[in-house]
């Protein structure tokens, strides 16, 4: 037996497998932190409509964007898809992102949907916004974001857990709009109005807003939507806050080309199309979101939940002061 | 019974020169195994070259107390938990009879099929306030009816414990069925009770299958994040993904992620220091002995707690499962969840081929040797089970595209032509993740095997003139065939559920049972994630029965 010679010849059975595909030319390369089932019809209707083949993997944002940088010039990635504004703030910050001059983007996405930088692009909008049992609140009780941390609410809020991100969004949101100090003592307000520890998801928040264990919570719209196509019979609505100044807190996903893409004309030619009129009733409409583009029509259910006045404060200051908001809420005792 | 100090089977020393220049050799392979298997779980503690200061005040100033206390008790809880639960059903299936013994001494391994995560979120839609069993309460005996909630510490702990346990049950049966009853009864008739027999002699004597065991499932609720998350329960991984998610600090989650580690090495250095230099041996072979017979209400008392056990950990589980895939998902069962079963399946094949023949190496390597180098070495490569699987993954990862930039200048010097990422998105590279994540899992069966074979067995048979070769394929691998076969099942089933690692690691079109319930369930849609969970599971039991019919056989 000569061991050295086993291990060696071992390895070099184990080489073919370390051979990654070789990519053709009309293609593009996708890493996704948005669900498989959410992006795969897009990619196939692009396929379809111009013959460009996408290869994707799927992850969550953290790791996705570790492998990004780990992978620097090497990588295989055109394009990263995200959701949530922080993290396609925090992939530009890593500087895994390429600029980008579009007129269409430019055209086609709002200012505030978008990184001032051109880095990254909103695709859909997910607004987050008050629900409440309509068996046990008017509409009149409600107000703002703000409101539900007054004592009224004592023991009938119900919230998911400050661990999401879409709740970081939401209160770094409020630092920027209202300052540290009060942002602070509202959500102090919130924890103490708390009827039961945080869900961990929207839709068990929901479900317990509705079995009556609180009154109302914050959620985002798209997982009510959801709810309520399975479940018409639950005493949920939606009440749009702060109507009379900022507006609803909007958060975005969406998308930016890599730094080191291979195919990164191909990658804006398919990025451009995303914001288009097609793609963004496909982008939108399967998960119930508002498409980035005000030009496209939502989901006739969504439009169903009434016209509202959103937040236009850039959605890059959710990841600027990512850190700084959850800070806050460990300060607050907001699990 | 024979106690002694534990001399290594195959010390150098009485080997021939030619045998010696051989273990040099494999020596060497080990040693680069280890090595290498060492080094992503190394990784982590490169972050202290980058201080975070502010991120540890802050955490230290907030949550960190907490975060702490409560990881402390969820493990303590856990711990007594899954021994008792373990211990306990081992001991009436392997030792006593009792109506349904046959059935459950394999059927109560089944719930190792299921994930954590899957049994927290079937637990929290089952008999949260919203779920089907409080509504139905509150219908019956007023809206004001308030019960104890599941989403609290009691409730976490119940749960993992139901999926952890299968570990120490597993492990403490082969232990309590090697024993025999022979042992027993010298206790007997010196005097002792039978439960002082069960706890002073058998306990004991099976102590290093139980430390094992509930080594295995300690470790898996350190790295837990999934079943914690879903029960809004803050441990101390929720501060490395806070850190790292929430505060985007990579560093301060590497940093919080070596003080698990440390954690988990002191651990083991104790349990290994009070555990002494003691070894058991049981002389007798695998007994056809009678089980004590238990009557009446004892035998009852034995079924309803086989039962409640397992109604608890698997069958209200699968049949709440069944349920949603029938009430939501059928609709998404597609011919890709023939790619999905058969990607579960390679993937966990050949980890699980990997994994035992590495921790079989291991394990030899470190009885014939006494250098504290590969000692060490080894005892950190089988640490990699009790880091979080995000963190593991992407100190995988990093190494990966390290030994890739090295491949790349390499070829770009000698061959003109990069070779882009030949490692790090390669299936190459996930198999390895898992050889590094489950080495640990693999490491107590094979390790525990090997105990069984004493030095005089070895010694025997080297002067009956048997050469290393055949004391290798006729002594060391019949001997050792039921281990392997635990350690490989083991590594399916862990494969099978792995998430993190496949997720950031897995080549393009690589997607498992496991990806997708993490699609369905990382969007909020639990309900959908019945129909690839259920999959999961069936595609588990076949390593568990298999598990299983060697241990039947033998009782």
């Amino acid at each position: 037996m000569k061991p050295l010679r086993y291990a060696l010849l071992s390895l070099l059975a184990l080489l073919p497998l370390a051979f990654a595909p070789v990519q053709a030319a009309d293609e593009i390369v996708v890493y996704s932190a948005r669900n498989e089932q959410l992006i795969k019809p897009l990619f196939d209707a692009y396929t379809k409509e111009t013959g460009v083949n996408i290869q994707f993997v799927t992850g969550q944002e953290g790791p996705l964007l570790a492998r990004l940088k780990a992978e620097g010039k090497n990588t295989p990635a055109d394009l990263l898809i995200t959701v949530d504004a922080g993290n396609l703030w925090q992939a530009a910050q890593e500087g895994v992102l390429a600029k980008v001059a579009s007129k269409t983007l430019h055209d086609n996405i709002p200012a505030h949907l978008r990184d001032p930088d051109g880095q990254w692009f909103g695709l859909s909008i997910r607004a987050r916004t008050i629900v409440y049992n309509t068996q046990k609140v008017k509409p009149a009780d409600l107000s703002t974001y703000e409101g539900l941390g007054a004592a009224q609410w004592k023991g009938r809020l119900c919230l998911r857990s400050s661990k999401k991100v879409y709740n970081q969004s939401l209160v770094a949101m409020m630092i920027a709009r209202l300052g540290e100090q009060k942002t602070e003592e509202i959500v102090r307000g919130w924890v103490t109005n708390l009827a039961t520890e945080p869900h961990s998801d929207d839709t068990q928040e929901m479900e317990a807003i509705a079995a009556g264990q609180c009154d109302a919570g914050i959620v985002n719209t798209y997982y009510y939507g959801r709810l309520m196509k399975s479940k018409p019979e639950l005493p949920l609505a939606l009440y749009w806050p702060n109507q009379n100044d900022r507006g609803v807190h909007v958060n975005i996903s969406g998308a930016g080309i890599t730094k080191h893409a291979k195919h990164a004309q191909a990658a804006l030619k398919f990025l451009e199309w995303l914001s288009g009129d097609k793609a963004q009733h496909l982008f939108a409409d399967a998960n119930l979101e508002f498409p980035a583009n005000p030009q496209v029509q939502p989901d006739p259910l969504v439009a169903s939940w009434g016209a509202f006045k959103q937040d236009t404060i850039n959605v890059a200051e959710a990841g600027k002061l990512q850190a700084r908001a959850v800070m806050l809420m460990d300060r607050a005792g907001y699990k | 019974m024979s106690a002694h100090p534990g001399t290594g089977a195959m010390a150098p020393g009485r080997l021939g020169a030619r045998a010696r220049r051989m273990n040099s050799g494999w020596h060497i392979v080990t040693l680069l195994i280890a090595a290498l298997v060492a080094l992503p779980i190394l990784v982590p503690f490169l972050s202290w070259l980058h201080p975070e200061g502010e991120v540890w005040r802050h955490l230290a100033h907030t949550v960190l107390g907490e975060l702490v206390r409560n990881t402390l008790v969820l493990t303590a809880g856990v711990g007594v938990g899954v021994l008792v639960l373990g211990a306990g059903l081992a001991w009436l299936t392997a030792m006593c009879e009792f109506p349904g013994r046959r059935i459950f001494e394999w059927a109560l391994m089944l719930p190792l099929a299921v994930p954590t995560y899957v049994l927290a979120f079937v637990a929290i839609g089952l008999l949260d306030f919203s779920g089907p069993l409080q509504t139905t309460l509150r219908t019956m005996f007023g809206a004001d009816l308030r019960l104890p909630a599941i989403r609290s510490t009691g409730g976490i702990i119940i749960v993992m414990v139901l999926a952890l346990y299968p570990y120490v049950y597993m492990l403490a049966r082969a232990a309590f069925l090697s024993q025999g009853r022979t042992l027993l009864e010298c206790g007997r008739m010196l005097g002792l009770t039978p439960w002082q027999a069960f706890l002073r002699v058998a306990l004991p004597t099976a102590r290093p299958a139980l430390a094992a065991g509930v080594a295995l499932a300690l470790m898996e609720t350190l790295a837990d994040f999934g079943a914690v998350y879903i029960f809004n329960y803050d441990t101390f991984t929720t501060a490395i993904y806070k850190a790292w998610f929430g505060l985007f600090s990579i560093d301060a989650a590497a940093q919080l992620s070596t003080l698990l580690l440390l954690f988990v090495a002191f651990a083991f250095y104790l349990e290994h220091h009070f555990r002494g230099a003691a070894r058991f041996h049981s002389g007798g072979k695998l007994a056809h002995e009678r089980r004590f017979r238990l009557t009446g209400a004892r035998a009852w008392g034995a079924t309803a707690a086989a039962g409640v056990v397992l109604s608890a950990a698997f069958l209200v589980p699968l049949a709440q499962l069944l349920v949603w895939a029938a009430d939501t998902a059928l609709s998404g069962l597609d011919a890709r969840y023939i790619e999905f079963t058969l990607h579960t399946l390679a993937l966990g094949v050949l980890a699980a081929l990997i994994t035992v023949s590495a921790a079989l190496l291991l394990s030899a390597a470190r009885r014939g040797s006494r250098g504290n180098l590969s000692n060490a070495l080894i005892r950190l490569a089988t640490l990699g089970y009790a880091l979080p699987g995000t963190v593991l993954a992407v100190g995988i990862m990093l190494v990966l595209t390290w030994l890739d930039r090295g491949i790349n200048s390499f070829s770009e010097t000698w061959l003109g032509t990069p070779a882009g990422l030949a490692l790090a998105s390669s299936l190459t590279a996930l198999l390895f993740a898992y050889l590094v994540r489950f080495l640990a899992v693999a490491h107590g069966p094979v390790e525990s095997g090997l105990e069984r074979i004493t030095p005089s067995i070895t010694q025997a048979a080297r002067s009956l003139g048997a050469k290393q070769r055949e004391i290798l394929w006729r002594i060391y691998l019949p001997m050792l065939r039921p281990g392997l076969l635990s350690a490989g099942l083991l590594v399916f089933v862990e494969v099978m559920k792995e998430l993190p690692a496949t997720l950031l690691l897995r080549p393009f079109g690589w997607d498992t049972l496991a990806v997708r319930i993490f699609e369905m369930t990382s969007n909020g849609e639990w309900q959908r994630a019945a129909l690839p969970a259920l999959a999961l599971i069936v595609v588990g039991l076949i390593p568990v029965l298999l598990l299983m019919r060697p241990s039947r056989t033998k009782s």
